[in-house]
Parts: structure tokens; C-alpha cells; sequence
């Protein structure tokens, strides 16, 4: 993948701002802990971080390839569960499966690498193998639903993907599978990154590598079979093979960031993984701008921001202006949706259209930079 | 042009509603204000029950609004924020709090956003108290976890009692919420306990966002049910009362049929109802008073009567969040301090008479209630009755 | 076997009644789709508004009032949604369409969780439909026998209706070819607010049969049931009105029955994979026509 030297320009420039991204939230979470009242901001910005792998994996998939898949849900529950399944400590197994005898699996992978690789690092290097591993899955499991639901065409696509993430959720719940699942109840006491840094940086490196795909042959193939797929089969693409690469790519990393929201979250239950939170990230991307990797992370933390912070306040009826009654419990949620739907209508190539942040800054006219760089 | 205006739009509304938020903060200088924080859900699927509890919370707010520390008198306000009734919209709520400096926490209505809560509170070393979280696992290795109501293994296995005593049950049908933790957590006790009693047991699950109820009346029929234990939200509750009522078989359940719209539910389709709860107004004069002060508290005020929904029915779940906001005061009492990890650390000595019973933590954090209120419907007179106070058999 | 038999049997009749609701549902999803090519995701949030807006009209007047007012109510709904939302983004891609309506039905339900406190509400009780009948051997609602004929009646006059009047036939032309029907002089927008019109009416009526049955009125409560009709009106072949009613009833049959063996978990699970291999073998649906593909 990596051939020309616009990649090598993209990693160097990549990693640094990974690294820089990296110290600014160690230096945020320093400036947090000791302000009263930012606590929430590093929530925020934990969930945030997440959200804009999961809005540009989805992106991937819908922007570039322009395969409309409702099942992000499903990948991140797989993800989900597996990063919780693989890592609860032995110890603590029969507190979690109070139900099952403490399950069927016993063995923890962050514990078996702090077996042999000390107490500091084993872990570390644990989790993160335990990430790789939902990805895995959850790719595998995107394959698996590719073969017969990537034959169908835009909307047929997008509700078959729909009723998939419905019967993964089914299959988890089920009783019979509980000493694997915990069945209906919550798979907690795993362990997570307590930090901000940990998230930006395997988020950065997810998304970097995504990038890289978008701009090599691949990511020009994905685009043809977006624009005009006959064109595009026209010209030699095999569209088979580069959907299913996009559509196993995108499970890889919804899976990845599932195992990450199941750190953010610290427990984990089924119930939550439903449509309306596949519903969430497609607005993501619509709001950012389907098409654009820097437009899918930008909103994914204005979308987590407002829903979860700014507008808390709308809820609070202490807040009302004298004699009005308008603020209440579900109001931030109302003035919210009310928000998307403007942009939804208004600014329907949201905040970045197609175009990426890089290209903000190029100025008008030089259309030639552009297409070397961005496009 | 048009992006440079929706980019510059995202950024006068971010900015603008950053500064509304910070409206709150203003005090007035010279009052001593201590924050207790309300973690509940007032949206989502457990938003109504959520609100009655911040209910039973306020009007406690309102009948102690001050606490002396160190000599001084604080004022206790209350800071609520709402979970959404889901794991991944808690944490963020959670953090709220802690970002406003509760001093403890109260909530909240269901035990998986409370589990979700947990470690943001251990973290921040501030102690939370559960009202009606009756998962084993709110407290079970969470430190700064407590709780004023009783556990699901005593309640199933107490209903479990009722089913043998009051039915002398033979088969029992468990009907339980596929998903929900509480609903399969409470009919697992349930049936464990059935096992030792010698009842019977047939189970079935209902997945989400299912409504037709017929089938598993039929099959409980079939089964020849004596009792259906259906520890379910009320949502599930209310279609279900509905058309058990021609199969004739009772119904049990679990502490969330305490509330009006079983009440209705049950009045309107005559159905025969019975379910475990907190709080019995007959149970103490200190019951009794409550009741009738939380009425009248309600009565006052069109929008908190709404929140109770639009009735005066005192659900349990207002009278436990009242009893956990009085134990959060007689804790920051006996930590004569306002700093949350002192509290926390004095909170686990607390010893408290409340209305739902006496509130003694054990290790985990638990009470320990030996005895559950059974109440039934009413359907002649639309009103809920006391049935018995059941206990364990030997 | 006989036990199975026993079983189908019983669940047969709920079956049907809830069959003939889905089937209500499913007729606006596939009038929309066959016109719009658009899934219309807030169309089970408008049958769950239309519950409401019931919840609220009896206690303001009686019942035959509140009927025909909770009908008008959800049409207008339907019709400004339409108006509002789906309207100005004519020209834009199938996808921002689609988004808009997964938007719509956000605020939908935000709005009434907002409005009604997410409290779950007892539907009320309508003379007659609501009132219990025996029928071989079963206790149930008048409603669940009136469901099926309702929906039967209800289809055979949208059919006349597309078939006979002059709107009818605007609408067949739309949904055959929407820029050549434009440039035959067919006012291709009222032509659309005609089928929200509709759609939106037979969603009136569902919800009216389906909470009769089913008393409880919740903000996503219509979620479950308008997910499901929209796969009874893929399943039957979506912009096809014989295949969403067959599609209709054949997921109410079969939810039913598979309940009654002992495999509840599964029936949602069930609705799902059997949609997914009717698209796998017959892309179009049981009665869907080949679609030509546009270069």
C-alpha cells in the first residue's frame, strides 16, 4: 500500500499529529483534573475520540464506497463483547456470570500477559492485543454477512445489514449462550484505559490507516464504484472484491472501536447496541460531510458535546426564564433533533462536504494541489 | 460559502450554549451550599419511573433543606442530570456530576446504569447511593456503591414464598424481558427458589418491542399455570395485565409494578395482581406521615403531579429516593464535613430509620431487609392494597 | 405433531389480527417506496403519534369525535412531514432523503418523550371493538376479528382507487417512471402528498385496530411494529400492494406460531433472516416487479 511518497508524507505528517494530539490530552486531562467542572469534558472527549473512528469507519463504507449498511451497531456489539468476554479478570468471572458459575471462558488475556511480561506493560499489551482481536471478529463476521448481503442493491443493503444487527443482538442475548454472553445481564469489571491518551492514540493510528486506504488504488476504485458502479465495473473493477474489502474494513473497525466503547462505557449490555445507536453515527457522518474523514470526526465530537453536555442545561426546569415552561426533561433531546434536521435539510453536504481539512487551507483555484493531495 | 457558514453556525452555537451552561454556577455569595447529585433517568425506557424517584428526592429536599457541618448551616441543593436510561449515555452523566462537585450522589432507577456509573464514581471518590437498583452486582465489588432498597435474590426468592403460600402454587410460569437484566436476574432467583419449594417452573422470554402477549397466556394456560411471575417494566406490564385477564391466572412481580400505570392497567381490564414492593403506607407512622406529606407536596404543583403522572399515587420508588436522600444527610452529618470522600467513609457507619424500613449497610454496601411488603389491585375501588408483609420459610 | 398443530392453531388467530396491522402499516411504506424509492423511516413514529394524539383526544371529547380527529391529525402529520422534510431534498440523493426520515423519526420520538413524559398510557377503551367475543373456544377482542376484514375492505378500495381514478393513475405513472410522468403534465408533488395522505390514513387506522388490541401507548412503541411492516412490505415485494398485504400477514402468521413452539427469542431474529434470504433468492420481493436497471 504504501508506494508512493505522498503516503510516506501522509505517515510521517500522520504520526506527528498523533503524537501532538497525544501530549495535548495528557496535558488536558492535568489542566481537568484540577478546574472544577471539566471533569465531563474528558467524558466527552473519551466518547468523542471513539465515535469519530466508529462515524469514519461508517464513512468508509456509505462516503467512499457508498454502500448503505445500517449494521454498525452489530459490529460494535461484537466488538463489544468480545473485548469484555476476553478480559474480565479470572478472579472476578463468578461476580459477573452470578448466574452461569462464573462462565465458560476462563482465562483473561491482560492477565496472561502480565504473567509473563511484568505488571506495567503485560497489560497494556493485552488489551490491546484483545482490541485487535474484536476487530478480527467482528471483520470476520462482516465477511461472513458480506457474501450474501453485498449482492444486494442501496436500500435492500441497508435493511438487510439492519435486520443482521438484530440477529447478531438476538444470538448474544440468548439464554443458551449464556455462560459465553452473560445472556441479558451486564459484563463489567474489565479492564480500560482510565486515560485520555490511550483512546487518541489507537483511534489515530485506526484512522490513519483508513486515510491511507482512501488515497491508494483501492480508495480510487471504492469512489468509482460510489460514483457510477456500471462505469466502474466498465473499467476493470471488480466490484465483488473491493466491496467486500470495504464492507470487512469497516466491520474490522467498528469492531475495534466496539471494544473501545466498551471501555468508555465499563460495562457492557446488549439492550443498548440497537438501531437508533447505528442512527446516531450515520448522522455523524451526514453531519460532517459524507465523504470526508476529517467532516466524520469533527462532528463526531460536536454531536457527542452537544448531546451530552452543552445542552444538558435544556433539561433542567431550574433554568427556565420566568413564566415560561418550556424547559423540561427530553427538551435537550427535542432542541437537538431539531438541530439535525436543519443541517440535515439546510446544509446538506454538511460541515466538510467532501473535502478535508487540509483543503480548507489551500486556496481557491488551485484545483491541481488539491487532487494531489486530497483527492 | 456556504460550509465556511455552517462551520461558523457550529461554532456560535457550540460557544453560545457553552456560555448558557455555565449559568447555573451563579451563587449568591456568603450562603454555605452543599450539592447532592441525582443521577436518574428522566428519558428512555425508564424515564417515567426515573422521574418519581427524583420526586421522592426533592420533596426530601424540601423537608430538610439544610444541614449543619462544622457549625455552619449549608443549604442542600440538588443537581439532577438524566441518563437516558442507557449505559452510554450514563457515564457521560455520571461525569456531569462530578464535574458540578456533588457531594454524593443518589440513583439510580435500574441497575445497569448504576453498574455503568460505578467506576466514575469510585474515581472520583464520591459515595452513590442506589434507591431502587436491586441487581446484586450495583455494589458487589464497587466500594462507593451503597443502596437503601433490598437485593433481587431475597425479593425472588421471597415472591417465590408468596407463590407457595398464597397460591399453593404447583407450576409457576416465569415470564421475563429478554435484554433486560433486571426482569431475567429477578426470574432466575424466582426459579431457583421454586426449585426448592417444589414448584414447577415454565419459562419464557419476550424479546424487545414485542406487543402481542396472547401467546404466552396461552402457553402458560397450557401449562397449567397456577401463578405468572412477570418481573417486567411497566410498559411490558400493562400489555400483559391486559390480556392475562381472561386466562384467570394471577400475576406476580417484582418491585417496578409499584406504580400507577399497573393500577390503571389492572382497574380498567380487571386482572388479579399482586407484586413484592418497598414501602407499605401502613406499615409505621413514619410511612403514614410521608404519604400524606408527599401528597400534599404534589397536590401543590401542577408540573411535579405531571411528573408523577398525573396522578397522587405514591410509587415505592419515591418514598426509597426519599429515605436515600436522608441517609446522604445523616452521612454528611456524621462526616461533619462537606468533602465527598469523607462522607463517603462515614457513610457506611449511617444507621437510619426510614420509611421503607431500617437502613443498616452491611460489607457490600447492602441493607438488610428481611421483610417485603405484598400488595395487590384493587379492581372494584382502582386503588392497590396491602396484602401481607412475606417473608422467608425455612 | 399434534401438539404443533394445537399450537398453530392458537396462535393463528392473533396471528392474523396482528398481520392485518402490519399490513396497514406496510401499505404506506410501499406506497411511499413505489413513488419516492424512499424508506420511509418515520412512518411507524406516526403510527405511534396517531396513539397518542388518540391518548389525548378522549379526554377532551367522545369517542366517535375522537376517531375521525385523530385520523385528520395524523394525516396532517403525514402530510407535512412529507412537506417539510422530504420535499425540499426532491433533487438530492436517494441516501440524504433516507437520512432526513431517519431524522424525522428522531424527533418524532424525542418530541413525545418530551411531550408526554415517556409515561406508558392506557389506550382508551372504543365501544364495541374493544368488547370480548369467544370464538372457537378462545377469549379475545371483537378487534382481532375486525382487523383482517378492515384490512381486506381497506385494500380492495385503494386498489380501486389506484386503479380507476385519475389520481390512481397519476400515481401508478409516477412510481413507473417519475421524470417522464412530470413531463406528461402530472403534477408529480400533489401526487406525492396524495400518497402520504393515504399512507398516513391507513396508519390512522392501524394504530386505532393495533392499540385496541394492544392498550399500551409508549413513545417507541411503534419502532418494533413499523420496522417489522416495512420487511412484510419488502418481503412481499416492495411498491407492490397485494405483496405487503400478503407480506403483512405471512410475518404476523409465522411470529405467532414460532412464539407458540417455545422459540420467542427467535421471532424478531426470525422476521429478519427470512427477509434476508427472500432478498438473497428473489431481490424484488414475492410480488415485486424486475427492476431495470438505470445507466
Amino acid at each position: 500500500m504504501i508506494k508512493k511518497r505522498s503516503d510516506l508524507k501522509t505517515i510521517v505528517i500522520g504520526m506527528i499529529l498523533i503524537a501532538v494530539l497525544a501530549v495535548i490530552s495528557v496535558g488536558l486531562e492535568g489542566v481537568a483534573k484540577n478546574v472544577k467542572g471539566l471533569s465531563i469534558m474528558m467524558a466527552v472527549m473519551k466518547k468523542g475520540t471513539v465515535y469519530a473512528l466508529l462515524a469514519v469507519s461508517m464513512n468508509l463504507l456509505n462516503g467512499f464506497t457508498g454502500l448503505f449498511s445500517l449494521g454498525q451497531a452489530g459490529f460494535m456489539l461484537v466488538g463489544a463483547y468480545t473485548y469484555a468476554i476476553l478480559s474480565i479478570p479470572v478472579a472476578k468471572r463468578a461476580g459477573v456470570y452470578q448466574y452461569y458459575d462464573g462462565g465458560i471462558v476462563n482465562f483473561s488475556i491482560p492477565e496472561i500477559f502480565s504473567g509473563f511480561l511484568g505488571d506495567t506493560i503485560g497489560p497494556v499489551v493485552g488489551m490491546l492485543l484483545t482490541l485487535l482481536i474484536c476487530g478480527v471478529l467482528a471483520a470476520f463476521l462482516g465477511w461472513l454477512i458480506g457474501l450474501p448481503a453485498l449482492r444486494l442493491k442501496s436500500d435492500y443493503l441497508a435493511i438487510a445489514t439492519l435486520g443482521f444487527a438484530e440477529i447478531i443482538r438476538t444470538f448474544i442475548q440468548y439464554e443458551s449462550f449464556a455462560p459465553l454472553t452473560n445472556g441479558s445481564n451486564t459484563l463489567r469489571q474489565y479492564p480500560t484505559f482510565k486515560h485520555l491518551y490511550p483512546y487518541v492514540i489507537v483511534v489515530g493510528l485506526c484512522i490513519l490507516f483508513i486515510v491511507l486506504l482512501v488515497n491508494s488504488t483501492y480508495g480510487r476504485a471504492f469512489k468509482a464504484i460510489r460514483d457510477d458502479e456500471i462505469a466502474a465495473e466498465a473499467m476493470g473493477i471488480d466490484l465483488a472484491k473491493h466491496k467486500m474489502l470495504a464492507f470487512v474494513t469497516s466491520s474490522f473497525f467498528a469492531g475495534l472501536g466496539g471494544g473501545l466503547m466498551a471501555m468508555y462505557m465499563s460495562s457492557v449490555q446488549a439492550k443498548g447496541f440497537t438501531s437508533a445507536m447505528t442512527y446516531e453515527i450515520l448522522l455523524m457522518v451526514v453531519i460532517g460531510g459524507i465523504g470526508s474523514i476529517s467532516g466524520s470526526i469533527i462532528a463526531a465530537f460536536l454531536f457527542i458535546g452537544c448531546s451530552e453536555w452543552w445542552l444538558r442545561f435544556l433539561d433542567d426546569s431550574a433554568n427556565n426564564i420566568a413564566g415560561m415552561k418550556l424547559l423540561a426533561p427530553g427538551f435537550r433531546m427535542v432542541v437537538f433533533s431539531v438541530v439535525i434536521m436543519i443541517i440535515v435539510l439546510f446544509f446538506r453536504r454538511g460541515i466538510m462536504g467532501d473535502k478535508e481539512l487540509p483543503d480548507l487551507f489551500k486556496r481557491r483555484g488551485k484545483k491541481a494541489g488539491k487532487e494531489a493531495v486530497g483527492e | 460559502m456556504k460550509k465556511v457558514f455552517a462551520l461558523l453556525l457550529a461554532l456560535t452555537m457550540v460557544l453560545g450554549l457553552a456560555a448558557c451552561g455555565e449559568k447555573p454556577a451563579e451563587e449568591q455569595s456568603g450562603e454555605k451550599v452543599i450539592t447532592i447529585g441525582i443521577y436518574e433517568p428522566s428519558s428512555g425506557a425508564n424515564g417515567a419511573g426515573g422521574k418519581k424517584e427524583v420526586l421522592g428526592i426533592e420533596y426530601a429536599n424540601s423537608v430538610v433543606p439544610t444541614v449543619t457541618i462544622g457549625g455552619e448551616e449549608y443549604t442542600i441543593k440538588t443537581f439532577a442530570v438524566d441518563n437516558q436510561s442507557e449505559n452510554d449515555k450514563g457515564v457521560s452523566a455520571a461525569e456531569q456530576l462530578v464535574s458540578e462537585g456533588v457531594a454524593i450522589v443518589l440513583g439510580s432507577y435500574g441497575s445497569g446504569v448504576s453498574m455503568a456509573a460505578a467506576p466514575v464514581f469510585e474515581e472520583a471518590k464520591i459515595a452513590a447511593i442506589g434507591c431502587s437498583c436491586t441487581n446484586p452486582g450495583v455494589t458487589l465489588g464497587n466500594p462507593y456503591y451503597y443502596r437503601v432498597c433490598y437485593l433481587d435474590p431475597f425479593q425472588g426468592s421471597v415472591l417465590a414464598n408468596l407463590a407457595k403460600d398464597e397460591f399453593d402454587a404447583k407450576v409457576a410460569y416465569v415470564f421475563t424481558e429478554l435484554g433486560d437484566d433486571y426482569s431475567v436476574g429477578l426470574g432466575e432467583y424466582f426459579t431457583q427458589e421454586c426449585e426448592r419449594l417444589g414448584i414447577q417452573v415454565v419459562a419464557d422470554q419476550n424479546p424487545a418491542g414485542n406487543t402481542d402477549m396472547s401467546g404466552y397466556i396461552t402457553a402458560a394456560k397450557a401449562a397449567n399455570a397456577d401463578v405468572i411471575f412477570a418481573p417486567t417494566s411497566t410498559t411490558v406490564a400493562s400489555l400483559l395485565i391486559d390480556q392475562a385477564a381472561y386466562a384467570g391466572i394471577p400475576l406476580i412481580a417484582g418491585d417496578t409494578w409499584d406504580d400507577a400505570v399497573i393500577l390503571q392497567a389492572a382497574t380498567k381490564s380487571g386482572a388479579d395482581v399482586y407484586f413484592s414492593t418497598f414501602y407499605d403506607e401502613g406499615a409505621s407512622q413514619a410511612a403514614a406521615e410521608f404519604m400524606s406529606g408527599f401528597q400534599g407536596w404534589l397536590n401543590a404543583n401542577d408540573d411535579k403531579l405531571a411528573n408523577n403522572g398525573g396522578t397522587d399515587t405514591v410509587s415505592a420508588v419515591s418514598a426509597l429516593g426519599y429515605d436515600a436522600y436522608m441517609v446522604a444527610v445523616e452521612a454528611i452529618k456524621a462526616a461533619d464535613s462537606a468533602d465527598s470522600d469523607a462522607i463517603a467513609a462515614a457513610l457506611s457507619g449511617v444507621k437510619y430509620t426510614g420509611v421503607t424500613g431500617d437502613v443498616v449497610f452491611d460489607a457490600e454496601g447492602d441493607v438488610d431487609k428481611n421483610i417485603i411488603f405484598i400488595k395487590g389491585v384493587d379492581t372494584e375501588k382502582g386503588e392497590f392494597y396491602s396484602v401481607k408483609e412475606q417473608g422467608l420459610s425455612k | 405433531m399434534a401438539d404443533i398443530l394445537q399450537a398453530s392453531l392458537n396462535s393463528l388467530l392473533p396471528g392474523i389480527s396482528v398481520g392485518g396491522q402490519y399490513a396497514l402499516i406496510a401499505l404506506g411504506y410501499t406506497m411511499v417506496y413505489g413513488i419516492l424509492r424512499l424508506i420511509n423511516f418515520a412512518h411507524g413514529d406516526i403510527f405511534t403519534v396517531a396513539g397518542f394524539v388518540m391518548f389525548y383526544a378522549v379526554t377532551a371529547m367522545p369517542v366517535y369525535l375522537a376517531i375521525p380527529f385523530t385520523i385528520l391529525v395524523t394525516v396532517l402529520l403525514g402530510f407535512s412531514v412529507e412537506r417539510l422534510a422530504y420535499k425540499p431534498l426532491r433533487s438530492a440523493p436517494r441516501m440524504s432523503v433516507m437520512i432526513s426520515a431517519i431524522g424525522v423519526s428522531y424527533l418524532l420520538q424525542n418530541l413525545m418523550w418530551y411531550i408526554t413524559g415517556g409515561q406508558p398510557q392506557q389506550y382508551p377503551v372504543i365501544p364495541w371493538i374493544s368488547d370480548n367475543i369467544q370464538i372457537f373456544g378462545m377469549e379475545t377482542k371483537r378487534v382481532t376479528v375486525i382487523t383482517p376484514i378492515l384490512t381486506f375492505v381497506l385494500v380492495i378500495l385503494l386498489v380501486t382507487l389506484i386503479k380507476k381514478t385519475r389520481i390512481g393513475m397519476a400515481m401508478r405513472a409516477a412510481s413507473r417512471d417519475f421524470e417522464t410522468a412530470r413531463l406528461m403534465g402530472i403534477k408529480i408533488n400533489s401526487v406525492i402528498s396524495v400518497t402520504f395522505v393515504i399512507g398516513s390514513f391507513l396508519a390512522a387506522v392501524g394504530s386505532l385496530l393495533f392499540f385496541s388490541n394492544y392498550s399500551t401507548v409508549s413513545p417507541t412503541v411503534g419502532t418494533m411494529p413499523g420496522l417489522k411492516a416495512f420487511v412484510a412490505a419488502v418481503f412481499g415485494g416492495i411498491g407492490s400492494i397485494p405483496g405487503a398485504v400478503a407480506g403483512g400477514f405471512l410475518i404476523g402468521i409465522c411470529e405467532n406460531i414460532i412464539r407458540a413452539l417455545g422459540y420467542s427469542t427467535f421471532s424478531d431474529a426470525f422476521t429478519f433472516a427470512l427477509l434476508i434470504l427472500v432478498l438473497c433468492l428473489k431481490p424484488t420481493g414475492l410480488f415485486g416487479e424486475k427492476l431495470e436497471e438505470k445507466v
